[in-house]
C-alpha cells in the first residue's frame, strides 16, 4: 500500500525519510522518484546527488501504524476475521465471503475501490493461503486471484523474494541460481531439508514453500472460534443514524441465536465509516437474552455517542457473550405478565446510565467501615456477604469529614463541635467502639479509629471518630471526624 | 415523652385507627439539613418487603447527606442508582415503575431542580397507581411546594428513647412524621418509635395543639421482620 498520496503531484520526485544509523534514510518513494533509480533504504545524501531537486518529507511511522490498525478495523467489512501483516498489509480470511460481494473478483475490486476512497493505493490479491496471498500481492499481477488448483502455476513464475525470505536467504539463492518459485520447486525435498534443517523460519525456503502451497497449516486464526452471531446490513447510500435498522439487525440476531438454542449477554453495534473509521457502541444484559425487543431497547439514547461522520454504510450487530439459553414457557394461559422483569429493569437501567451507576450493596469482610459494603454492578452477579452484627449507621459519607471541636472532654466525644458551619451539641453518646487499622492493608503510621454515636439537641444521631490516641507516636493530637448518621 | 398527656379529642380518636404508610406515590421531606431519620423510618416501613427495591438517587443527595449504608441490614434484591441529575432519577423511578418485581421504589432529589415540576410527579403518580407499588421521593433540601404526590410527609428525628443499659447512651431511635396532605389518608402527626428488639414501629399520634394522644401504647402496628 502506498503512501497516502495527499495532493502532491506525482511528476515531482518526493521521498519520505526516516531516521538512520548515519543520517536520514529513504523509507518511501513516489512514482516520479522510483522512476529515477531513487530506492528504500538509501541514504538521503546520495540521493540527492542523483536527484538535487528532490522534495524530502519525514515520515510519520508511527501514525503509519496507527492508521494501519484502524484499517484493519475496518477491513473486517470484507471478512469476519483480519490482522495486520508487515508495517502496510493485512489479511482478511475472506473464506465463503465473496459471493456476498458478488464473487471474488467484484469482492477485489471493492477492496481496490474502498481504499481508493480512502486515498490509499490497495494492490489485493486473494489466494488460498497466507503466504500466496503475501507473494501474490506484491509480485503478480493486479488482482490476482488464485485457488487450490492454480496456485501452484501462479506462484511459480515469481521471484524467490515472494517467499517471504530474508535478505541474506535471498542472496543465497540467487547466488546458488534459484531465481524462481518454480526452480526452488523443482529441488528433491530431501536436499532442501537437509540443506535448510536449521534455519529460522524467515531463512528456510522449505517452509515457506510449502506454507505458501498450503502443504502446511498456517492458519490466520489459532483457536478454532465458534461462528459469530452476527447481524449485516449493507446500505445502498451511506446514512448518519442508524436508528432503523437496530430493531431488524436485533430480530435477526435474536432468529440465530434462537436456532441455537443461546442467548446473549453482550451486543456490540459497529458501523463502518465511509471515511475509513469504525465506531461501535455496546450493550449488556445481566442475563442471557433473546428478546429482540428489550435487546433494541438497549440501545436507545446510546445511539447518540456514535459519531457518524460523513456517513456509514455498513452496519454489523454481533452478538457476544453467548450462553445457552433454552426455550421456556411463561405460563399455562397464553397471558403474559405486564412490566419489566428484574432483570430487564437492571439491563435497562445499565444501559441507559451506564454498568456501574446501578449497583448492589455487597458486604465484604473487613473492619473498616468504608471497606466493609462494596458497590457491586448490578450486572454481574455476586453473592450478597454476611450482615454485620454490630449497630452501624444507615448513611455513611463518602470521605469523614473532619470536625472543629470545641468543647473537649478528657473521655469521650467532643460535648460541642462544629461540622459544616453548625454548631451541634452533644447530649448523649455511646461508645466508644475501637477499630484497629488492618495491616496487611494499610499503610504503616495509619491511626486506630475510636467511633461514637452521639445524639444532638434535635435529635439528628452521628457517628463520630477520633483518629488516634494521644502520646501513640503517630502524629499530633488526634483530630475528630464525622463519618456517618443514624436513623 | 416529657410532654403533657391531655384527653383526647374526638377527632384524634378516629385518626388513631390508622397510622400513616407509604402507598401509591408519596414525597418526605426532611426538617434539616444530614437528617437521616426518614431513611430509617423508610427502610423500617420497607422492612416486609418480599420483592427488590429500587433506590436511585442524585450524586449530590448522596455526596451531602453520604451514600446509603446497608451492612447492618443486608437485604437481597436491593438495587442502588447513583446519577448525575435529577432528570434521571425520575426516568430511573418511572422505568422502575415499569417493572412487576419490585416492590418499592425510591428517589432521592437534592434542592429543587426544574425538571422536578408537577407533570413530572403527576406521571409518577399515575404510574404508582397503575403499577400498585409504594413509591416515595426524598425531598432534600426542599420547600414543599406544588407536588401531585398522593401523600406528602414531613419527617425529622426526635431525641431518641432512653436506653435501659446505659442512661447516657441514645436508645431506640424516635420520629417525628407529619402527613401534611394526603388523599386517601388523614392527615396527621405522630410521634413513631422503632422498637429494634422487637424489630416494630410503635406511633404515637399527635393532637393538632401539639398533644400526645392518650392511647399511645395500644396505636403499635407491628412489622413482622
Amino acid at each position: 500500500m502506498a503512501q497516502r498520496g495527499e495532493a502532491h503531484p506525482d511528476d515531482i520526485p518526493a521521498v519520505l525519510a526516516v531516521e538512520g544509523h548515519h543520517g536520514p534514510v529513504v523509507h518511501a518513494v513516489n512514482r516520479a522518484a522510483r522512476l529515477l533509480g531513487i530506492t528504500p533504504h538509501e541514504r538521503i545524501v546520495d540521493m540527492r546527488s542523483l536527484c538535487p531537486h528532490l522534495r524530502v518529507e519525514y515520515g510519520d511511522l508511527a501514525g503509519d501504524l496507527r492508521l494501519m490498525d484502524k484499517l484493519v478495523l475496518w477491513s473486517r467489512r470484507w471478512g469476519p476475521w483480519s490482522v495486520r501483516d508487515g508495517a502496510h498489509s493485512l489479511i482478511v480470511d475472506a473464506t465463503g465471503v465473496p459471493h456476498l460481494f458478488g464473487g471474488e473478483v467484484a469482492l477485489l475490486a471493492d477492496i481496490e475501490a474502498q481504499m481508493a476512497r480512502l486515498g490509499l493505493t490497495a494492490r489485493p490479491a486473494m489466494a488460498p493461503t497466507w503466504g500466496g496471498a503475501w507473494a501474490l500481492a506484491r509480485y503478480g499481477t493486479a488482482r490476482a486471484i488464485a485457488d487450490e488448483r492454480t496456485i501452484a502455476n501462479m506462484l511459480g513464475a515469481l521471484p524467490v523474494n515472494a517467499l517471504r525470505l530474508d535478505g541474506a536467504c535471498v542472496q543465497l539463492l540467487n547466488r546458488l541460481g534459484l531465481k524462481t518459485i518454480r526452480d526452488i520447486a523443482a529441488i528433491p525435498r530431501l536436499s532442501l531439508a537437509r540443506r535448510f534443517n536449521r534455519a529460522a523460519l524467515a531463512a528456510n525456503p522449505l517452509v515457506r514453500l510449502d506454507q505458501a502451497m498450503g502443504r502446511l497449516a498456517e492458519p490466520v486464526s489459532s483457536e478454532d472460534a465458534p461462528e459469530p452471531v452476527r447481524a449485516i446490513v449493507r446500505l445502498p447510500e451511506p446514512i448518519q443514524d442508524p436508528t432503523n435498522y437496530i430493531a431488524g439487525s436485533c430480530e435477526e440476531v435474536c432468529r440465530q441465536l434462537a436456532k441455537r438454542a443461546q442467548g446473549c449477554r453482550t451486543l456490540h453495534l459497529t458501523v463502518f465509516r465511509t471515511d475509513g473509521e469504525v465506531a461501535s457502541v455496546s450493550a449488556a444484559t445481566s442475563q442471557p437474552s433473546r428478546d429482540p425487543a428489550h435487546l433494541a431497547r438497549l440501545f436507545e439514547g446510546k445511539l447518540e455517542q456514535i459519531d457518524p461522520g460523513f456517513g456509514f454504510d455498513l452496519i454489523t450487530l454481533n452478538a457476544d457473550g453467548i450462553e445457552g439459553l433454552g426455550a421456556f414457557q411463561t405460563g399455562l394461559d397464553c397471558t403474559q405478565e405486564s412490566g419489566l422483569t428484574l432483570p430487564h429493569l437492571i439491563d435497562r437501567l445499565s444501559a441507559r446510565f451506564g454498568a456501574k451507576a446501578v449497583s448492589r450493596p455487597v458486604a465484604f469482610e473487613s473492619h473498616i467501615p468504608e471497606r466493609a459494603e462494596r458497590k457491586v454492578a448490578a450486572l454481574n452477579s455476586a453473592p450478597m456477604g454476611e450482615t454485620a452484627f454490630r449497630e452501624r449507621p444507615i448513611r455513611i459519607l463518602h470521605r469523614p469529614e473532619e470536625i472543629r471541636v470545641i468543647y473537649a472532654v478528657p473521655e469521650g466525644p467532643p460535648a460541642q463541635f462544629i461540622w459544616r458551619r453548625q454548631t451541634l451539641k452533644v447530649l448523649r453518646y455511646n461508645g466508644p467502639e475501637r477499630i484497629a487499622p488492618e495491616w496487611w492493608h494499610d499503610l504503616p503510621g495509619t491511626r486506630l479509629r475510636d467511633y461514637y454515636k452521639v445524639e444532638d439537641s434535635q435529635g439528628r444521631r452521628f457517628w463520630l471518630y477520633r483518629e488516634g490516641h494521644h502520646e501513640d507516636g503517630r502524629g499530633g493530637d488526634p483530630r475528630w471526624f464525622l463519618h456517618g448518621m443514624f436513623a | 415523652m416529657s410532654r403533657i398527656v391531655q384527653f383526647p379529642r374526638s377527632h384524634t380518636l378516629r385518626q388513631t385507627a390508622q397510622v400513616p404508610v407509604f402507598v401509591e406515590f408519596s414525597d418526605v421531606f426532611l426538617s434539616g439539613l444530614s437528617d437521616a431519620g426518614s431513611i430509617g423510618f423508610l427502610l423500617a416501613q420497607f422492612a416486609e418487603a418480599d420483592k427488590a427495591i429500587l433506590w436511585a438517587g442524585d450524586r449530590q443527595s448522596f455526596l451531602e447527606d453520604g451514600d446509603l449504608y446497608m451492612t447492618s441490614r443486608m437485604k437481597p434484591g436491593f438495587l442502588h442508582c447513583t446519577l448525575p441529575r435529577a432528570h434521571d432519577v425520575l426516568q430511573a423511578m418511572e422505568d422502575g415503575l415499569g417493572s412487576s418485581d419490585l416492590s418499592a421504589v425510591v428517589g432521592e432529589v437534592w434542592g429543587e431542580p426544574n425538571e422536578l415540576t408537577f407533570t413530572a410527579t403527576k406521571r409518577l403518580a399515575l404510574r404508582a397507581e397503575a403499577r400498585g407499588i409504594p413509591c416515595v421521593l426524598i425531598r432534600h433540601n426542599a420547600k414543599p411546594n406544588l407536588s401531585a404526590a398522593r401523600n406528602r410527609f414531613r419527617i425529622a428525628s426526635l431525641p431518641s428513647a432512653s436506653n435501659p443499659d446505659d442512661p447516657h447512651a441514645p436508645g431506640d431511635p424516635r420520629w417525628r412524621v407529619e402527613l401534611f396532605k394526603s388523599r386517601s389518608q388523614a392527615p396527621g402527626t405522630w410521634i413513631v418509635q422503632h422498637d429494634r428488639t422487637a424489630d416494630r414501629l410503635d406511633f404515637t399520634p399527635l393532637a393538632s395543639d401539639g398533644s400526645v394522644g392518650a392511647d399511645h401504647g395500644a396505636a403499635g402496628r407491628g412489622t413482622p421482620g
